[in-house]
């Protein structure tokens, strides 16, 4: 006998603890398996696009650490070189190198997150995110001796950063990249052959690469599905060039591949910084910048690798003290493309983790 | 079912878009004024010098010991709130370890994040499903009034207390873990004055 | 390093397809007619040279006058990128062609257009707001939203 089901809609979200975020999905189902889905966006839409049109171009700054909050440097990194492609500003090299530094440092922090989350959603409630929670700690404290903030840090300025590192940095960053292999490994020796999480992310939500392309995916997610294209090698921007360094792939482009994908690329980053620590030179770390910047009249794309994909900025300059127009290029909300083909056919459960797998911020989605 | 290729929405509904936003285009016609900050009772009280009774001691005490807070994380201060459970600030240590995915079980909402008028029907939601007693901590700037993102206006609602009343304001942006869990003992102190019973009602019968 | 190709050169490539389609170029970018958008983005994606298999981003800016929606197309085969305009001079009821079947990546990001600029993408599959809900009043970056 055959069993007649009929399709229901479930809401889900905006409130809900595996969403991230105030992120929405009206799921159409019918019994357990996922027939359609429809993603609501806009419920942290705060218009950071129509603010920067009224700031100066050093005030956009502090709007652009609320985007993807979790990698605040990232976004300051994004917007400042945007700002000095429209200005022809040129950066101290102990700038570039501590940018480097703190852009892979913040990388590690997201990647951890994003991992962390990943395995929240696949059942293990909290308590790998709690591990990932004490290296994250580490890495927040050496963003507060150079800042003084510990998520929305605003350090980095067009044509440099705002002040040099303290001289207890560089030690302490030391004590950490001696940690840190350590940790990378115990998490690789609880994972990496957990039976429960190849059960659940072996095979399931296989987005293959061309599909990849054809939505625009960016980051992790695109090189999980065996696409080799990092804009840190491809189309290098600061020193990128001068370190030597790996752009690791996966093979089928399931769940396990982006945990796996994230893992090696936060390897990665350590074996920058590694590098970055033993090359910096002193000197000054700003430019002579104007206090307000009249860019000439034209338009710029400054982007850069985040740890969720291509984050770039599009400014728009009158020759005025505020951009005309800032658009940026959100990888969260571009990477959620493929998500309805992605989950169509798989069970509620599955929705969750391929949903996970992703790594979005909503305060990036909806700016 | 036969799935539709992609570009096909099988549910694709404006009657159900259309009403949402009617009822947030309701709720920000309502809420132009601030609701009031309910602690009048406080100088109520100690105008009136009432010493509370032992009962209400005791129900205070079991009450500010074990807040539960409801999951509402919009924006950044989740992470700080995250941190503040983490190893390192340890909130347990305060009897509120438990975070409740379901806001019937939690008794404290600790809005950490902008709102938006989008998003101001569903906090609104979560707060009456809230059983009573309850508490709010504002966290954040954005919490307060609107913070950075205050003069975007069409999007941004300019604090919490337009929706629903706030007890205890946690200023920065975000605050740090140790401000929010200052904010916290400061809402426990408050909840030790709480008048339970009405000494004056019952002495009158 | 990803190349930025001359904007006059690929307009030259272009011409020879499709006549007067090309109002001008400059050396990073070149601006089409909205009615030959969708095919010389077809043209963009599968000649032989170019490939712009991947859409980085659409966006508009609003200059008054007309809207300028610009598609940033970049090629992982080749590692060369481009920015295609197109100008909509209609203020009332502004639309354009949607790209959605040629790159998949652009359905939010129209969606986002539409939303708060209010142009139309034509053949859109899902076009309705994105960020702000069902009957709010405007689009907020206009240049003249209040």
């Amino acid at each position: 006998m055959a069993v007649r089901t009929e399709p229901f809609v479930l809401n889900m979200g905006p409130v809900h603890p595996s969403t991230h975020g105030v992120f929405r999905m009206r799921v159409t189902l019918d019994g357990e398996v996922v027939v359609d889905i429809e993603p609501v966006f806009g419920y942290l839409h705060r218009g950071i696009e129509k603010l920067a049109e009224q700031r100066t171009y050093a005030g956009i700054i502090p709007l652009t650490d609320r985007l993807d909050y979790i990698s605040s440097m990232n976004n300051n990194f994004a917007y400042c070189l945007a700002v000095e492609k429209l200005a022809g500003i040129k950066v101290p090299e102990r700038a570039e190198y501590i940018r480097v530094i703190i852009s892979e440092l913040q990388r590690i922090a997201a990647l951890l997150i994003a991992v962390g989350a990943f395995l929240n959603d696949c059942g293990a409630f909290f308590t790998p995110f709690l591990y990932m929670f004490r290296e994250r700690e580490r890495i927040v404290d050496l963003f507060e001796m150079v800042s003084g903030q510990r998520l929305t840090y605003n350090y980095l300025r067009a044509g440099g950063v705002s002040q040099d590192l303290p001289e207890e940095f560089l030690p302490a960053l030391r004590k950490f990249m001696d940690m840190m292999p350590r940790f990378m490994d115990e998490y690789d020796r609880l994972l990496q052959q957990n039976e429960i999480l190849i059960a659940r992310a072996k095979g399931v939500g296989i987005l293959p690469a061309e599909q990849a392309i054809n939505c625009s995916i960016s980051g992790p997610v695109l090189r999980a599905s065996g696409v080799k294209w990092d804009i840190r090698k491809d189309d290098p921007y600061s020193i990128y060039d001068r370190f030597d360094f790996d752009v690791p792939t996966q093979p089928a482009g399931d769940c396990y591949d982006r945990y796996r994908q994230r893992v090696e690329e936060m390897r990665q980053s350590l074996r920058i910084i590694e590098q970055a620590m033993k090359q910096i030179p002193s000197g000054p770390v700003r430019a002579e910048v104007p206090h307000l910047i009249h860019p000439p009249v034209g338009e710029a794309y400054g982007r850069i690798e985040c740890p969720k994909g291509e984050l770039g900025f599009y400014l728009v300059s009158d020759n005025s003290i505020a951009p005309y127009r800032c658009h940026i290029r959100p990888p969260s909300l571009i990477n959620l493309t493929a998500l309805r083909d992605m989950v169509r056919g798989w069970k509620v459960a599955d929705l969750i983790i391929i949903f996970g797998s992703i790594d979005i911020t909503v305060g990036e989605i909806d700016r | 079912m036969e799935m539709k290729p992609a570009g096909q929405y099988i549910y694709s509904d404006i009657e159900l878009d259309r009403e949402e936003g009617q009822v947030i285009a309701d709720l920000k016609a309502k809420s132009l004024e601030p609701i009031p900050d309910p602690d009048q009772w406080l100088e109520e009280e100690l105008q009136q010098n009432i010493l509370l009774t032992t009962v209400d001691a005791l129900i205070n005490w079991g009450r500010r010991s074990s807040l539960w807070p409801a999951i509402c994380f919009p924006a950044c201060c989740a992470f700080e709130l995250i941190a503040a459970n983490g190893p390192r600030f340890d909130l347990s240590r305060f009897g509120m370890e438990i975070m409740r995915a379901s806001p019937r079980q939690a008794d404290l909402m600790i809005t950490a994040g902008t709102l938006t008028w989008k998003m101001a029907p569903n906090v609104r939601r979560i707060y009456h499903q809230m059983a009573e007693p309850k508490w709010v901590i504002a966290m954040g700037a954005c919490a307060i009034s609107g913070g950075i993102f205050a003069s975007a206006e069409y999007a941004v609602v300019p604090g919490y207390n337009r929706i629903i009343p706030v007890d205890v304001y946690v200023p920065g942006c975000p605050p740090r873990p140790e401000a929010l869990i200052y904010g916290i003992q400061m809402l426990q102190k408050k909840i030790a004055r709480r008048k339970n019973i009405d000494m004056r009602k019952m002495l009158e019968r | 390093m990803t190349v930025a190709l001359s904007g006059k050169e690929v307009a030259g490539k272009i011409e020879e397809k499709f006549p007067g389609s090309v109002v001008e170029s400059g050396p990073d970018n070149l601006v089409v007619k909205v009615d030959s958008l969708l095919d010389i983005a077809r043209f963009l994606k599968e000649a032989d040279g170019l490939e712009f298999n991947y859409l980085n981003f659409v966006t508009a800016v609003d200059y008054y006058d007309h809207f300028a929606v610009a598609y940033r197309l970049s090629s992982l085969k080749h590692n060369h990128s481009l920015t295609v305009k197109a100008r909509c001079y209609d203020r009332e009821n502004p639309a354009l062609p949607s790209v959605t079947g040629l790159w998949q990546g652009a359905d939010f990001q129209e969606r986002e257009i539409y939303d708060l600029f209010g142009i139309r993408f034509e053949g859109h599959p899902n076009l309705k707001r994105i960020f702000l809900w069902e009957g709010f009043e405007g689009h907020p970056l206009r240049k003249d939203f209040i």
